[in-house]
C-alpha cells in the first residue's frame, strides 16, 4: 500500500485569512515521479510537510504509506526520504560524514555501508569528493548530496522541496535523471518544483494555485488542451516593440519572444484569424507544438501585466552614443592561483540586453560583479560608459541601476522607507524626489502596500519594489544578477515585460540568468565557463552554431549543454 | 553629499526602531541594568549577621553585645556558647562575622588594661565581610573612647564630599550612563555593517554614488544618536528616579559623550569590518567589551590594580568616561581637570577610526570573495 | 511506542555535533579564550581591596606636632601622603581623582594642642567612591590613633589602646582579595561559555535548516537534546580544568577540598547552564537574538547578582528573591568552600540540590518547548 492518500485535507495558519491549502483529496501512486507545480504560496511546501508529519492538517485526514503522520510519525520517518528546500547539510562535515550521520539515523546496519555508500556516490557522481566539507562543495553537488542523504536507507516515499532552485541545467538534468531511475525501482516519489520544463517531465502532475489544485493528471493532457493555440509570429525589425503590440490583443492570452519571433498563446484556437488579421500578419504566422508552460501560464490565467507602467515615465534615451555603454577588455579576476574569470573580452552597445549566462562557479559571478564596480580588477579593464571603473567614481555609479537576485531591500523598513531611502542614496531630493516616488508607486501599483515591510511581502511584490528601488534614479544602465532565480513563472513574465519596456526607452541592461527560455529574450549572450567566454552571439546564431542538419527548434537549455560539451571536447 | 548622508542616517534610525529585535536589544539592557543594578551593584554592607562569642560576660561586652544587636547594618545576631559552634557558623555561612569577646575582657577593660576583641571574617565572601567587621570596630571604638579615662587631645571630623552619606548609588548611577552608551555604540556599529552584509543590502549601497567616507559616516552618527538617547534616560533616572543631584555641566557632559562615542565607533567599525556575519561580530563584540568594562573602574577601582596593568587601561576608553562622568556628574568640575581624559579619548577616537576606516574601505572589497 | 533513546542515533548525533565543535573556530574561542581573558581580568583588574591609597595633607602650619602627625600618615602602608601648604592644589587634584582624601591640619592645631584643648583634624574623602572612601577612613584613623599613642607616650600619659580589635580573616588569613574572587570568577566564565555556547546550537540548526531535516528522521526529541548537551559538556570541562589549573598552578588559589567533589559539582552546574542555553536557543530559533539573550539572561545576572561581588544579603528582598533563580548563585558559594574551606558537606549538599532543581526547570522547559513539529 505504498501510496499517498488526503481527504478533504486543508491547513490554514493563524492570523491568515486565506488557507494554506485549501481542503483537497488527493492519491499519490509509487512507481513514478509525481510533479507538485505552483507559483510561489501555492502551498506547495506547506503540502509536503503535512506528509512528512512536520504538520498537522487543520482538517481531513492523510495517509503516508498507510500511516497517519499524526499518529505513527516514528513509524513514518522510518520509511520516509524528505528534503526540504534549503536542504541543511552540515557545512562543516565532509561529505562521508553526512552521509554517516544519516546512515546513523535511519540505522542502516554498518555491514552495509559500503555497499549503499558505493551506489548512492555513483550515482550522484561525488565519488571524488568524499572527503571535501559539504559547504566547499558547488551549488550542484550540495543538492545531489542532499539527495544521497535523502536517499540513505532507502525510504519507500521521497518528499523534495524544489531540490532544483538555484542549481544550473547540467547539475538539474542529472537530478532528473537519478530521481527517475529511483521510481522505475517503485519509490513513491513526489517532486515540488516552480520549474515548468521539470514539471513538464513527470509522469503525474499536481498544479497548484493559492491552495488550490487546478489540474492532477498527465502532464500532456494539460498541453494536449493547448492544441492550436500556440503560434510563432515573425518579429519583424523590433520584435519587442512587436511583442508588446500582440501583448495588447484581446485574444491572446501570453506571448514571449523567441530569439527574433514572438510566440503567441491564443485564448481560443479560432482566435488566429482575428489575430491575424488585425496585425496583417498575411499567412506569416506559423502554428507551432504547445509547450507545457504555455499550458501552465494559461491555466494560471495568462499573462498578468502586458505593458509596462514603468516604460512610460522613463525618458527615452538615445543609442546614436558611440562609445559602448559597458566594455570588458582582457578582463581578469584571480583568487590566489584560482583565475575565476580569464580574459574576457566583450561590448555591450546602447539600449541592448547582454545575457551573460554559465553553469554554478563558471565565473559569471566574478565577471558581473567587476562590471558593476563591486569586485576590483586583477588585470584589464571594466568600462562602464566609456569610464574605467577602478576609481569607484559616484559620477558613473549615478547612472548606473543595480538589481540582485537577494532583492537588496531593508526588510524591516516600510515600503516607501525603502523608496524614500534609495531615491536618497543617489541624491534625488525635494519636488523631483517625491515625485519620481510617486509615479515608481504608480507604476507598480505599490499605493496599498506603502506601510508593510518588504518582509511581509510575497516574492512578487519584492520584486517589483526591488525594481522600482533600482530605477528611481533613471540609470542609463540596469545590472541584473540573477533578478529571476526562485521566482514563479508569472512573475518572471510581468519582470520581462518592464526590462522589455525599459529597454524600448533605449536603456541597456546586462543581466545573468539561469533560465534558458529567459536567454532567449536578451539581444546577445555571453556563456562563460572555467573563467573563459567560450561563446558570444546573439541567441539565434547561437542555437544554430550547434544545430545538426537534422534538427529544426532546438531548446535554448540543449544549446547551452551542447556549447559546453563542445568546449570540452576540445580542451579535455 | 550631506543630503546623502542625512538619508543614510535616517534610514539607519528607522531600521534601528523599526526592527524589533534591535529595539529589545537597545531597550531591555537598559531597563534591567537602571532598575535592578543599583540595587544589587552595592558594596554597602546592611543585612548581615554578626555572631557573637561571649567568653567574658562581664558589663562591658553585654553592653557592646546590646549595641551591635542595635545597630542598623546588622539584621541578625545570633549567640554562640563555645569555639567549635563558632568554627560551624562560618563554615555554614550562616554568619558573616563573628566577634569573640575573650574571658577577661571585661575586667582588662576595668583595669585600665588593653582588652582584646577578635573579630573573625569568612574569608569567602571578605570584602563583605570586611565592610561588616570594619562597621563592627567602629563601634567598638566608639565604646572605647567613651571609657576611656584620659580623652585624646584631637578629633577626627570626616566628611565625604561629592556624596556626603557614602550611597552606593551614587557611584552605581553616573557609572551606569558610562555603560549603557557603551553597549548601545558597539552593537548599533559592530552589528550593523553586518547586518547589512547578511541581508545583501551592501552591495546595493556599494553601487550607488555613496562614497565609503559617506557610508562610513552614515553608520557613525547615528549609534551617536542613540548612545545619546540612552545616556539621556539614565540621566532622567538618575535625577529624578535616584534623586542624584547633578553638580557639574550638562553641555562639557554632553559634549564629552560625544567624544567618547567617536573613540567607541573605532572599535565598533573595526569589529565590523573584521566581521562578516552577525554572529561573529557579537562574539567580537562581547571580547572586546568585556575587558573594556571590567577594568573601566566600575566593579573594582582602576588604583587598586597592578601598576602595569593601570598603564594599560589608558587605551580604554570606558575607562576614562566613566570617570569623566563621575567627575562631572558627582564633583562637578570643570573642562581643565578632566582635559587628561578627553586628550586620551580624543587619541584613541583618531587611531581607531581612522584604523576602522582603511579596514572599512579594504573589506568591502574582500568579503565579497566569498559570495 | 518508540524507546526514547537509540544509542546509534545518539552516538551519531554527538559524533556530528563534536566534528561541528572541532571545526568552528568560534567554539574554540568560547571555550579557550574567554576564559583565559576572564580569568586574567579577575585575577590581575579586579581587587577590592585597597592598596595604597594617595592622600593629600594640607598642613597649613609646619611645627614638630604636624611632623609627627605628617610621619604618622607616611609610616602607615595604606597611605601615600601628598604633602602641600594650601588647600586649593589639593583640592583641584582630590577633583581630578589624582589623590582619594585630604587630611587638612589646621593653623592652630599644634597651639590648640598645646593649649590642652581639643585640636580637630579635618578629614575629607572622595565621596565618588565609596568603597575607597570608606577604607580610607579607616585607615586615617589607624594612622592618626598610632600618632595620638606616640604623642602621649611622650607626654607619659600611659594609656594604651584601651580595646585592641584583631582581626582575622578566615579561609583566607593572608587576606589575598584574589583568593576569593577566583573561584567566583570560574563560576561567571563557566556561566558564559555553558549558556553561550548552547544558546547558540540549536538556533544554528533552525537558521541553517538542517533542523527540517533531522526532524524527518527518527530522531526523539530526548536524542536531540542529549546530542546538544553530551559534547558541549567534554567541551565545557575542558574550560573547567583550564580555568582550575591556571587558578591554583599560576594564581597559586589554594584547593582546600576534593577535586573530584569539584568535578562533580561542575557537571551539576554545567548541565543547568546548558539548559538555560538550549532553553534560550529553542525559543529564539536565530543565533543572533540567542546570543543577545544569553548575555543578558546568563551574563548579566551571573556578575550582578551571584553574589560573588556584592554580596546577596545587601540587596532588598526582590532583588534577593530574583537572585535564586540564577544557578550561578549556587555554584558560587559552593565553588568559594569548595576552594577556600574545604568539603563542607552541608552547604555544598544544600547548594547541589538547588543547582538540580535550577537544572531540572531549564531542562524540563527545553524538552516541554521542543517540538517535533515546525510550528
Amino acid at each position: 500500500m505504498n501510496r499517498i492518500e488526503l481527504t478533504a485535507v486543508s491547513k490554514s495558519f493563524e492570523g491568515q485569512d486565506k488557507p494554506a491549502v485549501a481542503p483537497m483529496s488527493l492519491t499519490i501512486e509509487a512507481g513514478k515521479v509525481t510533479g507538485l507545480v505552483g507559483p510561489d504560496g501555492a502551498g506547495k511546501t506547506t503540502l509536503l510537510r503535512m506528509m512528512a508529519g512536520l504538520l498537522s492538517p487543520t482538517s481531513g485526514t492523510l495517509e503516508v504509506a498507510g500511516l497517519v503522520p499524526d499518529q505513527s510519525l516514528d513509524q513514518l520517518h522510518a520509511q520516509l526520504g524528505y528534503m526540504p528546500q534549503k536542504f541543511g547539510l552540515y557545512e562543516d562535515l565532509t561529505v562521508r560524514e553526512n552521509l554517516n550521520l544519516y546512515a546513523d539515523l535511519r540505522g542502516v546496519e554498518p555491514s552495509l555501508w559500503p555497499e549503499t555508500y558505493h551506489q548512492l556516490l555513483t550515482f550522484t557522481d561525488l565519488h571524488a569528493f568524499t572527503h571535501r566539507p559539504a559547504g566547499k562543495l558547488s551549488g550542484g553537488m550540495k543538492q545531489k548530496l542532499g539527495l544521497a542523504c535523502t536517499l540513505v536507507g532507502s525510504p519507500k516515499v521521497l518528499l523534495l522541496d524544489e531540490p532544483g532552485v538555484g542549481v544550473d541545467p547540467i547539475s538539474r538534468r542529472e537530478l532528473w535523471r537519478m530521481v527517475h531511475e529511483l521510481a522505475n525501482d517503485g519509490m513513491l516519489i513526489l517532486w515540488s518544483t516552480s520549474y515548468l520544463d521539470e514539471a513538464e517531465q513527470c509522469d503525474q502532475l499536481v498544479l497548484m494555485n493559492e491552495g488550490e489544485v487546478l489540474y492532477q493528471g498527465v502532464p500532456d493532457m494539460m498541453t494536449a488542451h493547448m492544441e492550436g493555440r500556440c503560434w510563432l509570429l515573425p518579429g519583424g525589425a523590433h520584435p519587442r516593440h512587436y511583442l508588446t503590440q500582440i501583448l495588447q490583443h484581446p485574444s491572446v492570452s501570453d506571448a514571449v519572444l523567441q530569439g527574433r519571433q514572438v510566440r503567441a498563446i491564443l485564448h481560443d484556437a479560432s482566435d488566429i484569424e482575428n489575430l491575424s488579421k488585425a496585425l496583417s500578419l498575411n499567412g506569416n504566422e506559423k502554428s507551432v507544438e504547445p509547450r507545457f508552460e504555455d499550458a501552465f501560464i494559461d491555466r494560471l490565467g495568462g499573462a498578468s501585466v502586458r505593458h509596462s507602467a514603468l516604460a512610460e515615465i522613463l525618458p527615452q534615451r538615445s543609442n546614436h552614443e558611440s562609445t559602448p555603454a559597458i566594455e570588458a577588455i582582457e578582463l581578469t579576476r584571480t583568487f590566489g592561483d584560482f583565475t575565476a574569470t580569464d580574459h574576457v573580452n566583450f561590448k555591450v552597445k546602447r539600449g541592448e540586453i547582454f545575457g551573460l549566462l554559465g553553469p554554478n562557479g563558471a565565473g559569471k559571478s566574478t565577471t558581473f560583479r567587476m562590471m558593476c564596480g563591486l569586485l576590483p580588477v586583477s588585470s584589464g579593464q571594466a568600462n562602464v560608459l566609456g569610464i574605467n571603473l577602478k576609481a569607484r567614481s559616484g559620477k558613473v555609479r549615478r547612472r548606473l541601476g543595480y538589481m540582485a537576485q537577494k532583492f537588496s531591500l531593508y526588510g524591516h523598513l516600510s515600503v516607501l522607507q525603502n523608496l524614500r531611502f534609495f531615491s536618497g542614496t543617489y541624491g534625488l531630493k525635494g519636488k523631483e524626489r517625491r515625485q519620481r516616488i510617486e509615479e515608481m508607486i504608480h507604476a507598480f501599483q505599490l499605493e496599498p502596500l506603502l506601510a508593510q515591510t518588504p518582509e511581509s511581502l510575497p516574492l512578487g511584490f519584492k520584486q517589483r519594489l526591488a525594481l522600482a528601488c533600482a530605477l528611481m534614479h533613471q540609470p542609463e544602465i540596469l545590472f541584473l544578477d540573477e533578478p529571476t532565480s526562485g521566482v514563479d513563472p508569472l512573475t518572471r513574465r510581468e519582470f520581462w515585460v518592464h526590462i522589455n519596456g525599459m529597454v524600448e526607452k533605449g536603456v541597456t541592461v546586462m543581466v545573468t540568468t539561469h533560465f534558458m527560455d529567459e536567454a532567449e529574450f536578451c539581444d546577445r549572450i555571453g556563456l562563460v565557463y572555467h573563467g573563459k567566454l567560450i561563446a558570444l552571439d546573439t541567441p539565434d546564431q547561437l542555437k544554430q552554431q550547434v544545430t545538426k542538419a537534422s534538427e529544426s527548434n532546438l531548446t535554448m537549455e540543449e544549446a547551452f549543454i551542447r556549447l559546453i560539451a563542445k568546449y570540452d571536447e576540445v580542451h579535455s | 553629499m550631506i543630503h546623502r548622508l542625512l538619508t543614510l542616517i535616517i534610514k539607519e534610525l528607522q531600521s534601528l526602531l523599526r526592527e524589533r529585535q534591535t529595539r529589545i536589544i537597545l531597550i531591555v539592557p537598559v531597563i534591567i541594568q537602571v532598575l535592578v543594578f543599583p540595587f544589587a551593584a552595592t558594596l554597602d554592607v546592611t543585612r548581615a549577621t554578626v555572631a557573637i562569642l561571649n567568653q567574658d560576660n562581664g558589663h562591658a561586652s553585654i553592653e557592646l553585645t546590646q549595641r551591635i544587636a542595635q545597630a542598623s547594618t546588622f539584621n541578625k545576631v545570633i549567640l554562640l556558647h563555645d569555639e567549635p559552634s563558632m568554627i560551624e557558623a562560618l563554615d555554614r555561612q550562616s554568619a558573616l562575622v563573628i566577634v569573640r569577646f575573650e574571658p577577661s575582657f571585661s575586667r582588662h577593660l576595668a583595669k585600665g588594661d588593653t582588652a582584646h576583641v577578635q573579630l573573625l571574617l569568612d574569608g569567602r565572601n571578605s570584602n563583605s565581610a570586611q565592610i561588616a567587621a570594619q562597621n563592627i570596630e567602629k563601634l567598638i571604638q566608639k565604646f572605647a573612647l567613651s571609657e576611656q579615662k584620659h580623652p585624646p587631645k584631637s578629633q577626627l571630623i570626616t566628611r565625604h564630599w561629592y556624596n556626603p552619606n557614602l550611597n552606593y548609588q551614587w557611584f552605581v548611577v553616573p557609572s551606569l550612563i558610562a555603560l549603557i552608551t557603551t553597549i548601545g555604540v558597539l552593537i548599533v556599529t559592530a552589528l550593523s555593517v553586518a547586518r547589512e552584509r547578511e541581508q545583501g543590502t551592501l552591495e546595493q549601497l556599494l553601487v550607488s554614488p555613496l562614497s565609503t567616507f559617506e557610508i562610513f559616516l552614515g553608520k557613525a552618527v547615528p549609534a551617536i544618536i542613540i548612545a545619546t538617547g540612552q545616556a539621556t534616560i539614565v540621566l532622567l533616572a538618575a535625577l529624578w528616579g535616584y534623586q542624584i543631584p547633578f553638580a557639574g555641566s550638562l553641555l562639557l557632559f554632553y559634549g564629552s559623550m560625544t567624544l567618547y562615542g567617536i573613540s567607541l565607533i573605532g572599535f565598533g567599525l573595526l569589529i565590523s569590518a573584521l566581521c562578516n556575519t552577525q554572529q561573529q561580530a557579537f562574539i567580537g563584540v562581547f571580547v572586546f567589551m568585556m575587558p573594556a568594562i571590567l577594568l573601566s573602574g566600575y566593579v573594582a577601582p582602576i588604583d587598586n590594580m597592578p601598576n602595569w596593568l593601570q598603564t594599560l587601561t589608558w587605551i580604554n576608553p570606558v575607562r576614562h568616561f566613566t570617570e569623566i562622568t563621575k567627575i562631572i556628574y558627582l564633583k562637578g568640575a570643570g573642562i581643565d581637570t578632566i582635559m587628561p581624559q578627553l586628550i586620551a579619548m580624543a587619541l584613541i577616537a583618531c587611531i581607531t577610526t581612522i584604523l576602522a576606516y582603511i579596514m572599512f574601505s579594504r573589506c568591502f572589497f574582500i568579503s565579497l570573495r566569498d559570495t | 511506542m518508540q524507546s526514547p533513546i537509540a544509542w546509534r542515533r545518539l552516538i551519531a548525533m554527538c559524533r556530528k555535533e563534536s566534528y561541528q565543535i572541532l571545526r568552528d573556530p568560534s567554539s574554540a574561542m568560547i571555550a579557550v579564550v574567554i576564559p583565559l581573558l576572564l580569568l586574567f581580568i579577575f585575577g590581575y583588574g579586579i581587587n577590592l581591596d585597597s592598596g595604597v591609597i594617595r592622600l593629600g595633607i594640607v598642613a597649613e602650619s609646619h611645627n614638630a606636632d604636624t611632623h609627627a602627625l605628617i610621619q604618622a600618615f607616611d609610616d602607615s602602608p595604606y597611605i601615600e601622603p601628598i604633602v602641600a601648604d594650601h588647600r586649593a592644589p589639593l583640592v583641584q587634584q582630590l577633583e581630578a581623582n589624582q589623590i582619594r582624601g585630604l587630611v587638612i591640619i589646621p593653623t592652630d592645631f599644634s597651639d590648640r594642642l598645646n593649649r590642652d584643648e581639643i585640636a580637630p583634624l579635618q578629614v575629607i574623602t572622595d565621596g565618588s567612591e565609596p568603597n575607597t572612601a570608606q577604607f580610607l577612613q579607616q585607615y586615617v584613623q589607624g594612622a592618626w590613633e598610632v600618632w595620638l599613642t606616640q604623642k602621649q607616650y611622650r607626654l607619659g600619659v600611659k594609656e594604651a589602646r584601651p580595646i585592641e580589635v584583631e582581626m582575622r580573616v578566615w579561609y583566607n588569613p593572608a587576606a589575598i582579595s584574589q583568593y576569593f574572587i577566583i573561584p567566583g570568577a570560574i563560576s561567571i566564565i563557566m556561566t558564559v561559555i555553558g549558556a553561550i555556547l548552547t544558546s547558540l546550537v540549536i538556533a544554528r540548526e533552525w537558521e541553517r535548516g538542517t533542523m527540517e531535516a533531522i526532524l524527518a528522521t527518527r530522531v526523539t526529541r530526548t536524542e536531540l537534546l542529549l546530542s546538544k548537551l553530551l559534547p558541549y559538556y567534554v567541551l565545557g570541562m575542558f574550560a573547567m580544568l583550564l580555568c582550575v589549573a591556571l587558578s591554583t598552578g599560576i594564581m597559586g588559589v589554594p584547593l582546600r577540598g576534593s577535586f573530584l567533589l569539584l568535578i562533580v559539582v561542575s557537571l551539576l552546574f554545567l548541565t543547568s547552564s546548558m539548559g538555560m542555553g538550549l532553553l534560550i536557543s529553542t525559543i529564539t530559533r536565530n543565533q543572533f537574538n540567542a546570543a543577545m539573550m544569553a548575555l543578558n539572561a546568563a551574563f548579566l545576572p551571573a556578575v550582578m547578582l551571584s553574589g560573588f561581588v556584592f554580596e546577596i544579603g545587601s540587596m532588598p528582598h526582590l532583588v534577593q528573591w530574583v537572585s535564586q533563580l540564577v544557578p550561578a548563585r549556587y555554584f558560587v558559594s559552593i565553588l568559594k568552600t569548595l576552594f577556600l574551606a574545604g568539603n563542607l558537606t552541608p552547604i555544598i549538599l544544600i547548594n547541589s540540590l538547588y543547582l538540580l532543581i535550577t537544572a531540572f526547570i531549564f531542562i524540563g522547559l527545553t524538552a516541554f518547548k521542543t517540538s517535533r513539529q515546525l510550528a
